[in-house]
């Protein structure tokens, strides 16, 4: 119990490392080339030393408590023991792997909903939209993509498919989608295919991708490991579009009877 | 008194944002594995601590990294020094992506994967000069993304040919990179982008948007989270053909 604590203030000073290049560089501009005093800066410093000890408490509450069950759990799913009831993947076919698929599914999701980057762009976005843009909305439409891009490439490891096919495809409905969706969403949707993955999806689903690529028979766990990140990075753009096209029929329809 | 409660609503607020966690997990652990939950009690104080940080990083969020960004994008946009801001932006990118513990660990994998692939010689040392090679290779790639998504908002350009070209540029990297270096390659994306980096990068974003006449906040404004991970797959892709 106390150990959590001395690795709370480990984490805590680790976070202060990762952030010092970063207020080095506003701070070296702010006095060397804007030359400008900052309006409030008591404030900002404040604001800065609160995201230092929430994102310490943050990494380490994920640490000492969700990361090695999820971690634990993924390799127990992907466990040749658990996936067929001789131990032999011999004659497995791709759906026996089913709780793997609805394990990457839910914590696609779940991890999703949680993502801090993810929160405080969906926050900026609302404000920006003066409200036209849920912060639910937001959430719950990239954490379906992020669900959907995991449990298909969980997916391509058990079935060992190029990686390419799918990213290449999806480019192809991104492009295609772009062209018909709504112009106030289209930046914001591709910028949400880049905050899904950071602190709390990352290492679960990592997990699950290694798990998978060192039992699967065939898969080398370097070669085939990696690509998850990617599926998570690609599908949130195109169901954040889906997300506006459908509340935009929405909108068209309800006011079709008014005319 | 009333702030007490203000502060309660917060972290209960925190506390619905993990619940989805907790369920699956739960649900996964009890109900399919059927084990029991084990250290229940340092789980609990996990769960309290995660529910504590993340209401601290939102309260930081709207005093310090928000108004930082806004702030800086107005100086510089009133300063009128289009060279000063693209140094900024550059600087934004690369200072925030290679001191990043995700790439450095993903920079670590990669140097494995070349040496088994025989792409590079199997010793540390040749293991380690890649590693750091591609984390050099990816911080420049984002700073130029950066300041690249910058320049686009400055000019009002539609976001979507930039993509689309970085789409392009992507599919044509994947037939000439080895095979071994495209999984990482694809994932390096998503990897770049760290929890400060988002919302300060958002903040500027939004802000030089909103500061430059003729520009919307919502088309303009966002966008440069897209081009800092769609532009490291293609400088990796061309990091494995080189080395």
């Amino acid at each position: 119990m106390i150990q959590i604590f001395i690795d709370l203030f480990f984490t805590i000073v680790h976070t202060i490392k990762d952030v010092l290049p970063i207020a080095l560089i506003i701070f070296g501009f702010q006095f060397l080339v804007l030359r400008k005093p900052i309006k409030n800066l008591k404030k900002i410093i404040t604001g800065f030393i609160l995201v230092l000890l929430g994102l310490g408490f943050f990494l380490e509450g994920l640490e000492a408590a969700l990361f090695p069950l999820g971690k634990l759990m993924a390799e127990q799913l992907t466990d040749p023991a658990f996936i067929s009831a001789s131990g032999s993947l011999e004659n497995v076919q791709w759906w026996d792997y089913k709780w793997v698929y609805l394990f990457a599914f839910a914590i696609g999701f779940s991890t999703t909903i949680a993502e801090p980057s993810l929160l405080a762009v969906a926050i900026k976005a609302n404000q920006v939209s003066a409200g036209s843009i849920g912060v639910w909305g937001l959430r719950i439409a990239v954490a379906i993509g992020v669900a959907i891009g995991i449990s298909l490439g969980v997916f391509r490891i058990v079935t060992g498919t190029p990686l390419y096919w799918y990213i290449v495809t999806g480019y192809v409905f991104v492009v295609i989608q772009t062209l018909y969706a709504p112009r106030l969403i289209i930046a914001l949707a591709y910028d949400s295919g880049g905050v899904t993955t950071s602190t709390v999806t990352v290492p679960l689903v990592a997990a699950l991708g290694l798990g998978l690529a060192s039992t699967v028979p065939g898969r080398s766990p370097l070669l085939d490991g990696f690509g998850l990140i990617a599926f998570a990075s690609l599908f949130p753009i195109m169901s954040v579009m889906a997300y506006a096209q459908l509340s935009e029929w929405q909108v068209k329809r309800s006011k079709q009877p008014l005319k | 008194m009333k702030s007490l409660k203000a502060i309660l609503i917060l972290l209960l607020e925190s506390l619905r944002d993990l619940m989805p966690i907790i369920v699956v997990i739960g649900f996964f652990q009890l109900a399919i594995l059927q084990q029991p939950i084990p250290n229940f009690g340092e789980i609990a104080l996990g769960i309290v601590f995660v529910v504590i940080g993340l209401t601290l990083f939102v309260q930081g969020l709207n005093m310090g990294l928000f108004p930082i960004g806004e702030t800086m994008a107005y100086a510089f946009a009133s300063k009128g020094s289009l060279f000063w801001l693209l140094m900024f932006a550059f600087a934004l990118g690369f200072g925030t992506t290679v001191a990043e513990p995700a790439l450095i660990a993903v920079a670590g994998e990669a140097a494995t994967v070349a040496a088994v692939g025989n792409m590079i010689e199997n010793s540390e040392a040749s293991k380690d000069s890649y590693a750091f090679g591609l984390r050099i290779t990816v911080a420049v790639s984002v700073g130029f993304a950066i300041m690249l998504g910058v320049f686009r908002i400055i000019k009002g350009w539609p976001i979507q040919y930039f993509i689309i070209g970085g789409y392009i540029g992507v599919v044509i990297m994947t037939v000439f990179a080895p095979k071994e270096i495209i999984g990482i390659a694809y994932d390096s994306g998503g990897v770049t982008t760290s929890t400060i980096t988002v919302p300060l990068v958002t903040a500027l974003g939004v802000g030089l948007a909103s500061s430059i006449k003729g520009r919307n906040p919502m088309i303009d404004g966002f966008g440069l989270i897209a081009f800092a991970s769609l532009t490291p797959m293609i400088f990796v892709m061309a990091y494995g053909m080189v080395v």
